[in-house]
């Protein structure tokens, strides 16, 4: 392999490991605070699928590394001992959950992304990333089924719970813009992955489209001014806070393990 | 939120070929969500291959004052019962 597709398909697993990793960290504050039991087993069974993506990513990244640098690195060096530049995940995945709808919006987003691009992604000539993302794509495919059910429910539901997911999908909306383009590594991967952006923006304009108008939730412009830079580790001021609490366990005493 | 849901009964298969048998009951909006639900909180650990779901409302149960005279008459009627066959030991869940 050469140094350079090595160092782009590293950037890129650290991407998809990253994204899943925070996204589910984070969704994994709702366990204990679900507004009903069963939603709380719910959301706890997703944050779990995404931290088991995750480390499936990172261990596929360690033995990219590995093979490039001299230095022998795990799966918990790339989670717990990297500071927030150097992670690449998708600026919405850091934000706070918010309320009930802010977090559901989020899902939707988020794993209509990871649908579409799976759904690429298991035809890669990378082995291993199909691979990886074959066996996610069945847990992503409830994701997207279970988010948008919460969707349409609170969009079609009471005049509080429109108000409450119309908010959050607007306030979630220029975090999305992020997906669809492409940072150095992924550009210079698109020929060999043959991931077309353009076409997975399009899958997810229109899935998005058809739950926001089955819940009644008018779809945003697609014009507004969108935040990115997760993808080359420019994050919010969220990160760091995840991140402080996420390693300190493994800063304070390295190498614990359970 | 929950006294709004109504409560459902959860029935589970635990694998083809198998009867649902019932699994306890959760609170949801409709029937989507239950099934949902019972997904999430009854087969996460390999229950189950298939669900059943229906409102705790349409289900009519007996009366437990009722029980002797509908159950205690079959006490002493052995004869109903197949145990003068000789079963072959490859056939299970008799």
């Amino acid at each position: 392999m050469d140094i350079n597709y090595k160092n782009d398909l590293l950037g890129y697993t650290l991407l998809l490991a990253d994204s899943s990793l925070i996204m589910g960290h984070r969704l994994s504050e709702w366990t204990g605070h679900g507004p009903m039991l069963e939603q709380d087993i719910a959301i706890s069974n997703i944050a779990l699928d995404l931290v088991g993506q995750a480390r499936n990513f990172y261990q596929y990244a360690t033995q990219i590394s590995s093979s490039t640098s001299e230095k022998e690195i795990t799966e918990d060096d790339l989670a717990y001992l990297r500071d927030a530049n150097e992670f690449k995940n998708l600026l919405i995945t850091e934000l706070p959950n918010g309320d009930w709808a802010k977090t559901i919006g989020k899902v939707l987003f988020f794993s209509t992304w990871q649908f579409y691009l799976y759904q690429k992604l298991i035809y890669a000539p990378d082995k291993q990333i199909a691979a990886i993302a074959e066996k996610s794509l069945k847990e992503v495919t409830y994701h997207v089924k279970w988010s948008s059910e919460w969707v349409i429910r609170l969009g079609d539901g009471t005049q509080e719970s429109k108000m409450r997911i119309e908010k959050a999908i607007s306030e979630l909306w220029p975090y999305t813009g992020e997906m669809f383009v492409p940072a150095a590594f992924e550009s210079s991967l698109q020929n060999t992955f043959s991931i077309d952006f353009t076409s997975i923006k399009e899958d997810w304009n229109s899935k998005i489209k058809r739950v926001l108008e089955e819940a009644t939730i008018e779809f945003p412009s697609e014009k507004i001014w969108m935040h990115q830079g997760g993808k080359v580790g420019k994050h919010t001021e969220h990160l760091g806070f995840i991140l402080a609490e996420m390693q300190f366990m493994q800063r304070a005493y390295p190498g614990l393990e359970w | 939120m929950n006294q709004q849901e109504p409560l459902w009964e959860v029935f589970i298969r635990s694998k083809q070929g198998l009867e649902h048998k019932h699994a306890g009951s959760l609170h949801a909006a409709d029937a989507e969500m239950a099934i949902e639900n019972a997904r999430d909180v009854y087969t996460r650990r390999m229950e189950g291959v298939s669900i059943w779901v229906v409102e705790s409302k349409y289900i009519h149960a007996t009366n437990p004052d009722d029980s002797e005279s509908l159950f205690d008459p079959a006490n002493d009627k052995v004869y109903r019962h197949p145990t003068f066959y000789n079963l072959p030991d490859e056939l299970k869940y008799m």
